[in-house]
């Protein structure tokens, strides 16, 4: 078996706190290969952008990994502290945000932004790094990148700033990219476009991707295999079409249930009772119970069984059986 | 008769530049057109959804009908009283009581200061009635507690302050009320809450919505009736039925094709070309032609109006 390009085992994020410690990253544990798209969804507050801050190393102190240990390309990288991390920012892991217009300098031009990611990272020299910048833009489907490569970023509309963004976190040719919510302040014609981009690009350079959204159809069409997190914890991890089609947690399935889809017409949609539990009121045993239409005793009690020690898809006493499901 | 009737509205920003730079750098004024000629009837008790992406004019049809922006062209009539140009001040207020507005951000629209009593009490005290128990009773009505009402709104996540704004607009009975992107800040299982809650609310109390939303799930399992705007013009409008099985103009086909599917599984589709053109210097013609697949000599030089077609109006020449 190939090594994964990101694996990520047992992370635990702490925030001490005067009152005590927040737990945001709860024993979380995936991988992902090259070339292959994990989404990662959940509410907000389940701690997927956390996790992914957590790789990067840019958790806001106090926030901290309290255990746990991060792998990349087989390398472990969560004790690396700052010049050893920085190094590896931008080389081995690219990130594209949400917002494209704060994730850029206003003040440089774009082109400047990206000699200066590649300057940094790569023995090049300042020609070779603007003529790759160039090359970079036409990758990311930029017309006229030769002119454009001289613009500033409020020349640019929001779907090609997001582009610029994505061009910019591929410059330095990572292994991994960790895209948050890259779509959500986008138009639906503009996301598909973005989309089809991260597919292609993850397709042609066998980037491991690692999309963060809240958006289930954007995982749909993106993601190869989805995690879903609620309350810092994992709750099913698994191929796309299984999770999404199928879900064994109950929590999975209340979520899809919520969306509103064609097929189900104008009935009520199914509602999650309640709301998800804030971080320093956390239940006992499976955070998920006191809203769970399937919780059973053993689930007030027990914070339930992990993925990652074997329970299969989903870290739950009592999943949902689908022997009858073709 | 239809609730609102809303005939030829036009809406046009001024955003030159001052004066003194207009005249050292001989630039003429530059006039952003953000609805342009729109026309539509909301029955009563229907539930009517305008959709379009960002600078597509929905949210400034929304103003100009709870009567926040003033019309530049055409006119919005509610029960056949034209807000902006009706001088009889009784029938004013009274048309004024029938629409409530519920906005996206239920951060923002919460006075942080005041009790969520005093919020959602303020409609009816403004008009100086008495609103003696009217909090506690809409609070319970939207599913919230009435010992809430003396909260302050940080106490709320985001979900339960969507409510307050819910009870708020409900606190002076209205007939009519513009929802615009009420969903759009809320996790998924909340905007079902929200969701199920707006369509038990219509039912109990008779009310008549304006949706306006980009998401086109959340509109297809709202709206009796749809629009379909690009760029501040009406393309198309039907039932959602008819809608999403028959999209009939090419921008909606673009729309629909582009958005994501939960089924849509490993799906590949050509992503669309193009983006929204500039509302200062809209393309001659129908707004869509550059990026239309089906774009003739006629599309570029004649704008097409919007004609009946089926179930459905539609503005493409295209189309028979």
């Amino acid at each position: 078996m190939t090594t994964p390009t990101l694996s990520i085992r047992d992370l635990t994020v702490d925030i001490p706190t005067r009152h005590g410690v927040l737990r945001p990253v709860n024993g979380v544990s995936y991988d992902i290969a090259p070339g292959e798209i994990l989404g990662v969804v959940g509410e907000s507050g389940a701690g997927k952008s956390m996790a992914g801050n957590a790789v990067i190393g840019l958790l806001n102190p106090p926030a901290h990994i309290a255990s746990g240990e991060i792998h990349l390309n087989g390398t472990r990288i969560d004790h690396l502290k700052g010049d050893a991390m920085r190094r590896l920012r931008g080389k081995d892991i690219g990130m594209v945000f949400q917002d494209p217009l704060t994730s850029l300098n206003p003040l440089l031009k774009i082109g400047d932004q990206l000699t200066e990611t590649m300057l940094a990272h790569l023995d090049i020299s300042a020609q070779d790094a603007r003529k790759r910048a160039i090359a970079a833009l036409e990758e990311v489907g930029i017309p006229g990148a030769a002119q454009r490569v001289d613009s500033y970023p409020h020349e640019f509309s929001g779907g090609m700033r997001q582009r610029v963004v994505i061009a910019l976190a591929l410059c330095a040719e990572p292994s991994l990219i960790i895209a948050d919510e890259p779509t959500t302040a986008l138009d639906v014609s503009v996301q598909a476009q973005i989309i089809a981009l991260l597919k292609k690009l993850c397709r042609e350079r066998g980037t491991a991707v690692m999309l963060i959204t809240h958006d289930m159809g954007v995982i749909a069409e993106a993601a190869d295999r989805v995690a879903v997190m609620y309350a810092g914890q994992l709750a099913e991890l698994g191929p796309v079409r299984e999770v999404l089609a199928a879900p064994v947690h109950p929590y999975t399935d209340g979520l899809m249930g919520s969306t509103p889809l064609a097929s189900r017409g104008k009935d009520r949609l199914h509602q999650i009772p309640g709301a998800m539990p804030r971080l320093d009121a956390l239940p006992t045993g499976c955070a998920f119970h006191p809203r769970c239409p399937r919780a059973q005793d053993d689930c007030t009690q027990d914070p339930g069984p992990r993925i990652a020690d074997g329970a299969g898809r989903a870290a739950c006493f009592h999943p949902i059986t689908r022997e009858a499901v073709a | 008769m239809p609730l609102v009737n809303i005939r030829n509205l036009t809406r046009i920003f001024d955003v030159s530049k001052p004066w003194l730079n207009r005249v050292i750098e001989r630039r003429p004024k530059a006039l952003l057109t953000a609805v342009s000629d729109v026309s539509f009837e909301i029955e009563e008790k229907t539930v009517y959804a305008l959709v379009g992406e960002s600078g597509s004019g929905k949210s400034t049809i929304g103003k100009m009908l709870v009567g926040l922006l003033p019309p530049s062209e055409g006119a919005v009539e509610i029960r056949d009283i034209d807000l902006a140009r009706e001088t009889d001040a009784a029938k004013i207020d009274s048309i004024r009581s029938d629409i409530q507005m519920i906005f996206q951000d239920p951060y923002a629209s919460l006075n942080p200061r005041w009790r969520v009593r005093d919020i959602i009490a303020e409609p009816v005290a403004a008009r100086g009635d008495d609103t003696k128990g009217l909090a506690e009773k809409l609070l319970e009505q939207v599913g919230l507690a009435a010992r809430d009402a003396g909260k302050f709104p940080h106490e709320f996540s985001g979900g339960q302050r969507q409510r307050i704004c819910i009870a708020r607009a409900l606190a002076s009975e209205p007939k009519l009320i513009v929802c615009d992107e009420p969903t759009s800040a809320l996790d998924v299982s909340v905007q079902a809450q929200v969701l199920n809650l707006m369509s038990d609310l219509k039912d109990e109390f008779g009310l008549t919505y304006l949706f306006i939303s980009h998401d086109l799930t959340v509109v297809q399992h709202m709206a009796d009736r749809i629009g379909v705007l690009y760029l501040g013009r009406l393309v198309e409008e039907a039932d959602p039925d008819t809608l999403f099985d028959a999209p009939k103009h090419p921008y909606t086909q673009m729309l629909l094709a582009a958005a994501p599917k939960l089924d849509g599984f490993g799906r590949e589709i050509a992503p669309p070309t193009g983006e929204i053109p500039d509302p200062i210097n809209p393309p001659p013609g129908c707004a869509y032609n550059p990026r239309c697949p089906l774009a003739q000599d006629i599309c570029r030089t004649k704008r097409p109006e919007l004609r009946t077609v089926g179930n459905a109006r539609v503005a493409c020449h295209m189309v028979d």
